[in-house]
């Protein structure tokens, strides 16, 4: 949206003044996150920024709080049960959404919007809600403060996701293609080996980054469900604010924030692939 | 197993004596324990886990700070009939609840825990009043008022509970629990009813309407603190010039953090705060050992080296000396010290079962006003 | 819109060709292509039931089984079936005559012999108490001394516990002594009931959830609209820019979507509170004195500022979507009509957006009113909303049946809402990338 020469000065300032605004709005949108990052290189247990950060002095920073961070038995096993649980919710949540996903993309299914509404039901349903209930849940069967309890109940979250976006991919999925390999003799395990899987990988990818990220950003369910044993990072942070903000949270977070970008990066090259690989095929 | 530890508790306090039963022991077991967390966490595991581990090896003991939660937690296990926890740290009122429930072993005091060093069974060892039918008292506690020196000129420093009340003389934002307890208490205290009489007054729905007038004078000056580290936090960061709060809380921040505030004994009000077994743990043979060990006269002292709370039983007092780090006379921090013990207001547990769940509707609904 | 598909789908099909050449074996082809039709149904289906079940057992059910707690009041029906039978007939008015006392005695006799754990009358007063204060301490005193109470036993238990003698506890002992109960949603509504058994507001200084209830629309309104306009100005202005930029600008939006929410918090928390950074700036900068640092945290001013900041990228992602399809030829042919800027863009461009502005709006209002989180760590007391009340009878005061009666409607507002959505934009439009 160029400035036409023949703009009048009320449009000039009104284009201007709209910029400001936009760029105020990004601002809002990115500073908190992104002024964490020098805070915790800072040397002092501050959440300012002192007179020696803000004139460089080398004295002013330090990884006092990364090494505090590392340091610590209860971040270190936080770390380790984030991954156990993401990765074992993401997996499971990641094999039962796509083949969900593949049925529910068939015309033939029946009672479709039901189904497609339970499917999503727990990003509908308020996080409280769900936590009262498989607390009552699990606590009765046994797997309260246990870590399969935690993985189902993040598994249950994660679902959503995978179907959604695997459901995506398969909107411009060419049955002709399956069709044609399986007249040209390919069992129909082979053919979605083959032919399927390949086509809508990076739905189910990014499908399978969303159910981890939302395990591992998961507290209410944590808060509820987890025992001392299954504490996440997130559950360790939830402490650390309530109890006495100190920067090592801040260092956690810039860890996280870098993770995040990692992960959004991964994203997003999937996404511009997969509509590549669509662009490729016909209809 | 069983039969042991009897034996054992009629050996009597002789610690040496566990140890060997520990050295015959051959299953490791891990103890999973619930207590509050931070510096009070702390003291229970250096002046209790790490002595017991220390003599028993082949015990692990594992924290977990569930305690603010706790009476939702036993519930919760023991509906489920899957108890992991093994003993728990909680505060007499809902131990009672808990014990009202039948998801806590009641305690036969004089049975299972050590005698004074004299002999004094535990019963008439434990201060009066402390112990509960499935509770077993450890320390005990106040809540106690803190305030900022800075804040205030010199020729006018706040000295009582009148004084938080005084926002006239005494300026500035102050931090109080969000929930009636104390608050309630403090307030009639302030209004000039005696110590004694606050839960007579308390019990009546004029009385109710009073302590409600009364916090009503400074409801526009208040922040609201629910975690016992908050209350200290807020006075470090200017955010208030008083606070409520635990005088061990208080006690860390002053004497270990270096905070500049100062605490004011006037109207303390002081609980009692303890173990409590769930029934049907998974460990309860070693639970039991562990206790007997934890609750003598001398475990008792030893946490109030580490931690400004007061020894439950009259004979570990004698035993308390100088924090553990600092080498500052603990005798001085103690809520049970002649000095800070002049006008104490003794939380009634009885009262707060029977009537919290109504005067929480109200403090709840006063604090959304 | 599945009958739909399922009429056409079979014929375009592989399998069922197959099967019209051997209808020869005596299968009528309808027969055969309906029995592919259901095979397909089958498998498709079976594809899918998996994580149906799965579902259905780990999150449908305990929500059902929570829902469930609202109404469910065994406890007195457990512990005083004696009491209740001989209270059959009692006229409500004048305090109850000796066989209903001989019969408490009997029920309280009885449970004593009960192995602990199956012991009902502890649970007994914890529920009364929810009802009548004071219930527990009398009923738990009660039982301690019950074995030596002797005929009659009206005396003896008016002489042990003055709320014996209060008709108002044994109405509540006849109202509550059924399986099912209406009485948590009662107090959900600020309501109680009276003398004569009707639901009557509670006194005023005692209501807390219909405020709270209201505090929390209140709260999620303001939020959406906040999310609104600063997502609007955005949005608009990332789907006139060139595609190479407008990527640029998303991934400004992306970042804080994939950043942690704790994260989010925390970041807040650094800059609004007392010592934080804007407020040190602004005491550097000479704006605000020292001792007058603003409030902007532990409050609901806290809350509104975060959950606008974490609720922002769902009101941008549809509404972005939305406006990357409208042709900025229309705007242009307006204004050449003589329409101005500002009536070109009321008439013309902003009712294009109403399909995105409806989803965003939905999708952050849905998110807000369920909250916990956020409120719980930087809203204070006046920050609080419907959640926190919720985990704190899940939690602190263990009245469960109260929670899952406040539970229950959150949900069911939710749901109302998610259905509104659906049927304004559709669920497939959820989407995350």
């Amino acid at each position: 949206m160029g400035l036409p020469p023949y703009a009048s000065t009320g449009e000039r300032i009104w284009y201007y003044a709209f910029r400001g605004i936009c760029i105020a709005i990004f601002f809002f949108l990115l500073a908190p996150i992104l002024i964490m990052i020098p805070l915790s290189f800072n040397a002092q247990p501050f959440f300012t920024f002192t007179r020696e950060m803000l004139t460089l002095q080398p004295e002013g920073f330090s990884l006092r709080w990364y090494r505090d961070f590392l340091g610590s038995a209860s971040w270190l096993r936080s770390i380790q049960n984030s991954f156990i649980i993401g990765a074992a919710a993401t997996v499971l949540a990641t094999t039962l959404g796509t083949l969900a996903a593949l049925g529910l993309s068939r015309a033939q299914m029946p009672f479709k919007g039901l189904i497609m509404g339970i499917l999503i039901s727990p990003i509908i349903v308020p996080l409280i809600i769900s936590a009262a209930g498989m607390f009552f849940f699990f606590s009765s069967v046994n797997l309260a403060q246990t870590y399969i309890g935690v993985i189902l109940a993040h598994t249950a979250l994660g679902v959503p996701f995978v179907v959604i976006t695997v459901t995506a991919t398969l909107v411009g999925f060419d049955e002709s293609l399956t069709r044609a390999a399986a007249s040209l003799g390919a069992s129909p395990t082979r053919t979605f080996f083959k032919i399927t899987m390949p086509l809508i990988l990076p739905g189910v990818i990014s499908g399978a980054l969303f159910a981890f990220i939302t395990s591992f950003d998961e507290i209410v369910i944590v808060l509820f469900v987890a025992g001392v044993e299954q504490r996440t990072i997130p559950r360790e942070m939830w402490s650390g604010i309530r109890e006495q903000i100190s920067p090592t949270i801040l260092a956690v977070a810039t860890i996280l924030v870098l993770l995040s970008i990692a992960l959004l990066t991964t994203v997003e090259l999937l996404r511009r692939r997969s509509e590549r690989i669509r662009g490729l095929s016909p209809g | 197993m069983k039969q042991r530890t009897l034996k054992l508790i009629g050996a009597g306090g002789a610690v040496s004596l566990l140890a060997l039963s520990a050295a015959h022991a051959d299953d490791p077991v891990s103890l999973t324990i619930v207590s509050w967390g931070g510096a009070y966490t702390q003291s229970q595991i250096r002046a209790y886990h790490e002595p017991w581990m220390e003599l028993n090896p082949h015990v692990t003991i594992i924290n977990d700070d569930g305690s603010a939660n706790a009476l939702a937690g036993l519930r919760a296990q023991a509906q489920a009939g899957n108890v992991t926890w093994d003993l728990v740290d909680m505060l007499p009122s809902d131990a009672q609840l808990a014990c009202d429930e039948g998801i806590i072993m009641p305690i036969d005091h004089d049975a299972v825990l050590a005698a004074a060093p004299d002999g004094t069974p535990p019963t008439e060892d434990f201060l009066p009043g402390s112990l509960g039918e499935c509770f077993i008292p450890q320390i005990v506690y106040s809540t106690v008022l803190a305030f900022r020196p800075d804040a205030f000129p010199d020729d006018n420093q706040p000295t009582s509970i009148a004084d938080l009340f005084d926002v006239e003389n005494f300026p500035g934002r102050r931090a109080l629990q969000d929930r009636p307890g104390t608050n309630l208490e403090w307030a009639l205290y302030a209004d000039g009813v005696d110590p004694d009489d606050i839960y007579d007054v308390l019990s009546t729905p004029e009385g109710v309407d009073r302590a409600f007038a009364k916090l009503d004078t400074i409801k526009d000056h208040i922040v609201f603190w629910t975690e016992g580290a908050q209350a200290p936090q807020l006075l470090a960061d200017g955010e208030v010039v008083m606070a409520t709060g635990y005088n061990g809380r208080m006690f860390d921040a002053i004497e270990v953090e270096g905070m500049a505030a100062d605490i004011i004994w006037d109207g303390q009000v002081v609980e009692w705060d303890g173990w409590v077994v769930p029934a049907d743990g998974p460990n309860i043979d070693a639970v039991m050992e562990y206790l007997y060990f934890a609750t003598d006269t001398q475990r008792l002292a030893d946490q109030a080296s580490f931690i400004s709370y007061g020894p439950a039983r009259a004979s570990s007092a004698e035993l308390v000396g100088e924090h553990a780090d600092l080498g500052i006379d603990m005798n001085e921090h103690m809520p049970t010290a002649p000095e800070n013990y002049f006008a104490p207001i003794v939380l009634d547990n009885d009262f707060w079962v029977d009537y919290g769940d109504e005067l929480r509707e109200r403090f709840a609904n006063w604090m959304l006003q | 819109m599945a009958q739909a598909d399922a009429g056409v789908a079979p014929l375009s099909m592989g399998r069922p060709r197959k099967e019209k050449l051997v209808t020869a074996d005596g299968m009528p082809l309808k027969r055969a292509l309906q029995r592919a039709e259901r095979r397909r149904k089958l498998a498709a289906f079976l594809l899918v039931a998996p994580l149906l079940a799965f579902l259905l057992t780990v999150f449908i059910f305990p929500i059902g089984q929570m829902m469930w707690r609202s109404v469910d009041n065994p406890q007195v029906v457990n512990a005083l079936p004696r009491t209740l039978e001989a209270l059959r007939g009692w006229d409500g008015q004048e305090l109850p005559e000796e066989p209903v006392f001989a019969a408490l005695h009997a029920d309280f006799m009885a449970d004593a012999d009960r192995p602990r754990r199956e012991q009902a009358i502890g649970p007994l007063g914890i529920r009364l108490n929810y009802e009548v204060s004071a219930a527990r301490g009398a009923i738990s005193r009660t039982a301690r001394n019950v074995a030596s109470f002797e005929a009659p036993y009206r005396e003896a238990f008016l002489d042990e516990h003055r709320l014996w003698g209060d008709p108002n506890l044994w109405r509540i002992i006849q109202r509550e002594g059924r399986p099912l109960t209406m009485s948590y949603y009662v107090a959900a509504l600020d309501r109680e009931f009276d003398e004569d058994g009707r639901i009557v507001q509670r006194d005023e200084n005692r209501r807390i959830y219909v405020n709270l209830f209201g505090r929390t629309l209140a709260l999620s309104v303001g939020i959406t609209l906040l999310c609104f306009l600063l997502g609007f100005p955005i949005a608009y202005w990332m789907s006139v820019l060139p595609m190479r930029y407008a990527n640029l600008l998303m991934i400004c939006v992306l970042l804080p979507f994939w950043t942690s929410l704790l994260v989010r918090t925390t970041a807040w928390i650094v800059l609004l509170q007392q010592q934080g950074v804007i407020n040190t700036l602004l005491v550097q900068l000479g704006i605000i004195a020292d001792e007058n640092r603003l409030s902007m945290i532990y409050n609901m001013t806290g809350t509104i500022i975060a959950m606008t900041h974490i609720l922002l990228p769902f009101m941008v992602l549809p509404l972005y979507s939305v406006m990357r399809t409208i042709p900025p030829s229309y705007m242009r042919a307006a204004k050449s009509l003589g329409a101005t800027p500002f009536t070109a863009f009321r008439r013309v461009y902003f009712p294009q957006t109403l399909p995105g502005i409806g989803a965003g709006a939905v999708l952050v209002f849905i998110i807000s009113i369920g909250y916990y989180i956020t409120p719980a760590l930087v809203g204070g007391q006046s920050g609080r909303m419907i959640s926190n009340e919720i985990a704190r009878h899940m939690q602190q005061s263990l009245n469960w049946g109260l929670a899952a009666a406040l539970g229950t409607m959150l949900l069911v507002g939710v749901l109302i809402l998610y259905w509104a959505y659906n049927r304004l934009v559709g669920a497939d439009s959820l989407k995350f990338n």
